[in-house]
């Protein structure tokens, strides 16, 4: 099996600036790896880069074994989606949630559009009913769920999540969060996931890198985390943050 | 007392139906004490803390058998009397530093506009107030950021300005109504501390509100538990851990957790009978 996805010395630029420095990593087909760091460490840029959203990057790229280029054709864009961070953000809010998960369909010529939109709507556990309503009316958690069923809509392969909860109420991203493991065992699909929540990707990503300042610092499992073998200080100074953040739930339980 | 609002309901009709968002509301807030109010969104309470503040729009329904903030009863004022309460004995922090703060004027000029409003003086006291109130809050190069406009500073320190600004009037009770959910795990916890500090020092009271449970619960003595417009209960912050209430039990146990991995995170099953109401 070749490896799903492949980044080597990944840089990018705006505009002089170097926000992302020699990021490289490897993600298996069917794994989940998470990008963790704080705002401004490049974590969001280089999962833009990825999903070809940003042109102006150095480097090599590969998905499935095949080089990708500054720009994608088509077929790219069935074997990879992504999930924004803003569900209030992310959705044409004149289009209904018909026309938004048909999009994608009309564009590329595939027929059944009756039948997926339906079936994508079931995968992601939203009733039939919502099919005609607008994104205003529907609540934060439900409005993610499109996104995601609009991602799923183009059987992916991989899907590229940016923060996918962070823009949620606790108690919905819990209901997020089990859909998306779901998904993945079902469908078999390679995740990236970006966050910084250390907590959200230990649960969703068996393996994940820590980034400060444009540079990944560490990569780990999430058990080796858990077993306190983290060895960079940004790392460290994350897992540290998380578990006392944590304390009164872990005291509660 | 500093607050005590008693049996508080906020309705709005639209179309001829009324809603009530929230449904009979009671808090009490000493000076020096510090109050949570957790809850999902859509659970009535930043209505709350906007009602306090009377800031609702008119066609908002509001009613309370007393709400008093400092013995003055906020229902009867007149919006010019509210006008030197609000902002100047309450402040109030709202979530999000890139749409609160105004992006034409520096951050200097805004914490000096602040801090005249309430306390009267010429530009330069002015000026030299809004330095020392950027001290306060931590900011490492105060000159700079005294000059620098919002979108030039990063979402924690455009946080620390806006807690700068409704320091300014020296207020007696400060309302922080999700203050760090637009900002990183780690700069959360800076603000929290920050704010904690603050109140702790300057004998405020504080209403903190929030989504996040276990978050809340180190930076306050109690908490009050929201669920549609009602309260399901109040529980000082150290007995969180014995909570019993299905409802902030399961707020508690929906989190992910680095020292806990469980395959299917808990989700939280709503029970119809935490809607009905419960006799006061």
């Amino acid at each position: 099996m070749t490896t799903m996805i492949e980044a080597s010395d990944l840089g990018i630029a705006f505009s002089g600036t170097q926000v992302v420095k020699g990021v490289s990593f490897d993600v298996e087909p069917g794994e989940s790896f998470g990008i963790v760091g704080e705002s401004g460490s490049g974590k969001s840029t280089v999962l833009r880069a990825l999903a070809g959203l940003n042109r102006d990057w150095s480097g090599q790229i590969c998905f499935d074994g095949n080089k990708v280029g500054l720009r994608r054709d088509r077929t790219f864009y069935t074997k990879v989606q992504m999930v924004f961070q803003d569900p209030f953000g992310s959705l044409h809010p004149a289009q209904t949630i018909d026309r938004i998960l048909s999009e994608f369909l009309l564009v590329n010529g595939i027929g059944d559009i009756d039948g997926r939109v339906n079936r994508a709507l079931a995968e992601v556990a939203l009733p039939s009913s919502v099919r005609f309503r607008f994104p205003h009316q529907l609540s934060g958690g439900q409005r993610q769920r499109v996104a995601i069923a609009r991602a799923l809509i183009a059987e992916p392969e991989v899907l590229l999540l940016d923060e996918p909860t962070s823009a949620l109420d606790v108690s919905v991203q819990a209901e997020v969060l089990n859909l998306l493991a779901d998904l993945r065992q079902r469908l078999g699909l390679t995740y990236v996931m970006v966050s910084h929540n250390l907590a959200v990707i230990a649960h969703l990503c068996a393996r994940m890198g820590a980034m400060q300042h444009g540079i990944m610092v560490e990569q780990l499992t999430t058990e080796a985390l858990r077993n306190d073998k983290a060895v960079h200080a940004h790392t460290r100074e994350l897992v540290d943050l998380s578990l006392s953040l944590e304390t009164v739930e872990a005291a509660a339980l | 007392m500093l607050v005590d609002i008693q049996d508080l309901r906020i309705a709005f009709v639209s179309n001829g139906t009324r809603f009530e968002a929230v449904r009979g509301i009671s808090l009490s807030l000493d000076l020096r004490e510090k109050l949570g109010i957790v809850g999902e969104s859509g659970s009535g309470k930043s209505l709350t803390a906007r009602a306090l503040m009377r800031l609702l729009p008119k066609q908002a329904d509001v009613r309370a058998t007393k709400m008093t903030f400092d013995g003055i009863d906020l229902l009867s004022q007149s919006e010019r009397e509210m006008r030197k309460i609000r902002g100047g004995r309450m402040g109030f922090v709202l979530q999000d530093p890139k749409y609160s703060l105004n992006p034409v004027k520096t951050i200097g000029t805004q914490i000096a506009e602040s801090w005249r409003t309430h306390k009267r003086g010429n530009r330069k006291e002015a000026r030299e107030a809004a330095l020392d109130l950027l001290e306060q809050v931590m900011i490492r190069d105060p000159k700079k950021v005294l000059d620098a406009y919002p979108h030039e500073i990063s979402g924690g320190m455009g946080q620390r300005a806006m807690i700068a600004m409704m320091l300014a009037p020296d207020p007696e009770l400060l309302i922080a109504d999700e203050p760090t959910s637009a900002l990183d795990a780690s700069v959360q916890a800076e603000i929290l501390r920050l704010i904690d500090h603050l109140v702790e020092s300057r004998g405020m009271g504080l209403i903190l509100i929030s989504h996040d449970l276990p978050l809340v619960s180190h930076f306050c003595d109690r908490v009050s538990v929201m669920y549609m417009g009602q309260q399901m209960e109040e529980i000082a912050a150290a007995d969180l851990a014995r909570a019993e209430h299905p409802y902030t039990r399961g707020l508690l146990n929906c989190m992910p957790m680095l020292n806990k991995p469980r395959a299917i995170l808990p989700v939280l099953h709503r029970d119809v009978a935490w809607l009905e109401e419960k006799a006061q």
